[in-house]
């Protein structure tokens, strides 16, 4: 029988991947991933590209939200920031290599995220709710501007580029899969390990206690500043690959509705784990397709029906994540420890 | 080492401190007592860097930091453990100790991300220093990787002190080590903090009400009382000085004998 896991220095206990189911699971998850887009349909990939991309993005509001205590409504904005950035390069150099593209979409949205953080930061709590919210309004109000419509297309939004690798275009749903997970798995990665480190440590400690991580040296207000560029650098990395996704972006795809619905993944998920967002995306995206799904086999196709059913859909929706949050509050990466804590402890107890 | 010279501080109306001045010299152990109220936190909060005096300076090894910010402070090599513990509740004890080490170490943000070179390297290093200096010393083996909120009271206040201690600092400051501890506690703590100043020579300053305690260890013993110093000198000096007796027990009937006792 296991009854611990033995190491022989401190750089094997430091390791995230120590454990045999972590390491295979993790190499399970990677090969489901590559060969997922070989056997779904176009919808499915559709749909996993549409999650893979808002994974990126709540993963870098998990850094602001769940792992540095503050909260933001305003991160749909940074989302648009790296969007239209994508589309604007691409106006001015059609051939831009898309991960170069990808990278200034990313660190444009990190300085507006600096630049918006700047003044907001200077609040807490509900305050700084609400002085984020700005970010949405201003960003898009600009990108609505005439002046920038030669570049954002105004009002009435403009079509995106497809990305281009070495001469190879990737118009399939399947070959703008293969751009988008390899990306998601990296930057998840990437903050996972930031949380390893001092500066990481450091966010979670102004979580925590701000006057106790003040007295250990952290200047409180340049680690909020840097871990509201990071989320906002995510989120716009997010954007970038959400032009090359889909044919044609509105401002309003990016308005306070996103900033929301971001915000519910992660709670939804767990906020201030490496998982959360994840299962947190999966769930939110996914659920409304399956109340489709069951509303289309209920009506049986029938038009007028579907009219009546389709506004209980959203009415289910809401109950449950209320009901989430009354029965779930730490989100669904709970069950995922629950379940964890059963295997390792079975038959032994519950 | 540490000298306040001529500290005031008020809220308001409110005079927190009045003309505090005396010198922790090095190495040695500076008790602070006084009744509640007497602003004990308040000289601590204005060498750690929370409140600016109005009206005086801190000098800490000949440099004025009467004004620099906290966190510059603990860069120095100033420590602090708070009365009610200031723990970060959401992580393990480990984790709790490794934010001590944060000024000393300079891993950069891309090294972190990919958790590669400098910052695994850094990473080990701080582990197995701390493992050596803090969780050895501390007798923290059993619960490096118990979350702290889970664990009793006494040994949160000792894992807060081992936070302190991975700062490797040339002061620390300790409010109230051992406020609400039983004996056994008490002489633990007591006896890791005579520890903590033979091998490191680190200067302390104490802020404790158990009597006991502050003239069995320390070296100098500073009285305020409503924000006014009224004594500083050996622990000997200061249980015979007048003043001090007054101060504790107000003036009574009661002899002078007996009140020295009782803050013996």
């Amino acid at each position: 029988m296991i009854t611990g896991h033995f190491k022989t220095d401190y750089s094997a206990d430091e390791g995230i991947w120590s454990i045999w189911p972590k390491r295979w699971g993790l190499v399970a998850a990677l090969i489901a991933l590559a060969v997922f887009p070989f056997m779904a349909s176009n919808y499915a990939l559709l749909l996993a590209g549409q999650i893979g991309i808002f994974i990126v993005a709540v993963v870098g509001l998990n850094v602001l939200i769940g792992y540095t205590g503050l909260m933001s409504l305003g991160h749909g904005a940074f989302f648009a920031v790296g969007a239209y950035t994508t589309v604007a390069i691409h106006h001015e150099w059609p051939l831009t290599f898309p991960l170069i593209t990808l990278v200034i979409s990313t660190v444009v949205a990190a300085a507006f995220g600096v630049l918006f953080g700047l003044p907001s930061l200077r609040v807490k709590g509900l305050y700084l709710a609400v002085a984020t919210l700005s970010a949405n309004f201003i960003i898009l109000f600009l990108i609505e501007q005439d002046w920038l419509a030669e570049w954002t297309g105004g009002v009435r939004g403009t079509e995106t580029p497809n990305a281009v690798f070495f001469g190879y275009e990737l118009v399939s749903q399947q070959a703008k899969y293969f751009f988008i997970m390899p990306v998601m798995v990296i930057m998840l990665l990437f903050a996972q390990n930031l949380f390893r480190t001092r500066f990481g440590r450091a966010l979670i400690a102004i979580r925590d206690k701000d006057y106790s991580a003040e007295i250990l040296g952290i200047a409180l207000f340049s680690h909020k500043l840097k871990s509201f560029a990071i989320s906002a650098a995510y989120c716009g990395a997010a954007g970038s690959l959400w032009a090359y996704f889909f044919p044609a972006i509105l401002p309003e795809d990016f308005g306070l509705n996103m900033s929301i619905t971001l915000v519910v993944c992660l709670v939804a998920g767990g906020m201030g784990r490496t998982l959360g967002p994840i299962f947190g995306t999966i769930l939110i995206l996914l659920v409304p397709e399956l109340l489709k799904v069951v509303a289309g086999y209920v009506t049986g196709g029938d038009a007028t029906a579907q009219t009546w059913v389709s506004p209980v859909r959203d009415i289910l929706f809401g109950l449950m994540i209320i009901g989430f949050l009354i029965f779930e509050p730490m989100g669904l990466v709970n069950i995922w420890d629950r379940f964890w804590r059963f295997l390792s402890r079975w038959p032994f107890a519950k | 080492m540490l000298s306040i010279t001529e500290a005031s501080l008020a809220f308001g109306g409110i005079k927190a401190l009045d003309d505090v001045s005396f010198t922790a010299a090095s190495g040695e152990i500076t008790a602070i007592i006084g009744p509640n109220g007497a602003g004990k936190t308040s000289l601590f909060n204005i060498i750690s860097g929370f409140y600016t005096p109005q009206k005086g300076r801190i000098l800490f090894d000949e440099q004025d930091i009467t004004g620099m910010r906290a966190d510059k402070r603990a860069a120095l090599g100033i420590a602090r453990t708070f009365q009610n513990i200031a723990l970060f509740r959401g992580m393990s004890v480990l984790e709790n100790i490794k934010l001590g080490g944060h000024t000393r170490l300079n891993t950069g943000f891309w090294s972190a991300g990919f958790y590669y070179g400098n910052a695994q390297r850094e990473e080990a290093r701080l582990r197995a220093e701390i493992e050596r200096d803090v969780i050895d010393f501390l007798e923290l083996d059993h619960i490096r990787k118990a979350p702290v909120g889970a664990l009793p009271y006494g040994l949160q206040k000792r894992i807060e002190l081992g936070r302190a201690l991975a700062m490797q600092p040339r002061v620390l400051l300790l409010d109230e080590p051992v406020a609400g501890m039983n004996r056994e506690e008490t002489e633990d703590m007591a006896r890791f903090i005579l520890d903590i100043q033979a091998r490191w020579g680190t200067t302390i300053l104490l802020v404790e009400h158990d009597m006991g305690m502050v003239m069995d260890i320390s070296n100098q013993v500073v009285v305020l009382n409503f924000g006014r110093q009224i004594a500083v000198g050996s622990p000997e000096q200061v249980q015979a000085n007048p003043a001090v007796i007054e101060a504790y027990l107000g003036t009574s009937d009661r002899s002078d004998n007996t009140a020295g006792e009782a803050i013996a």
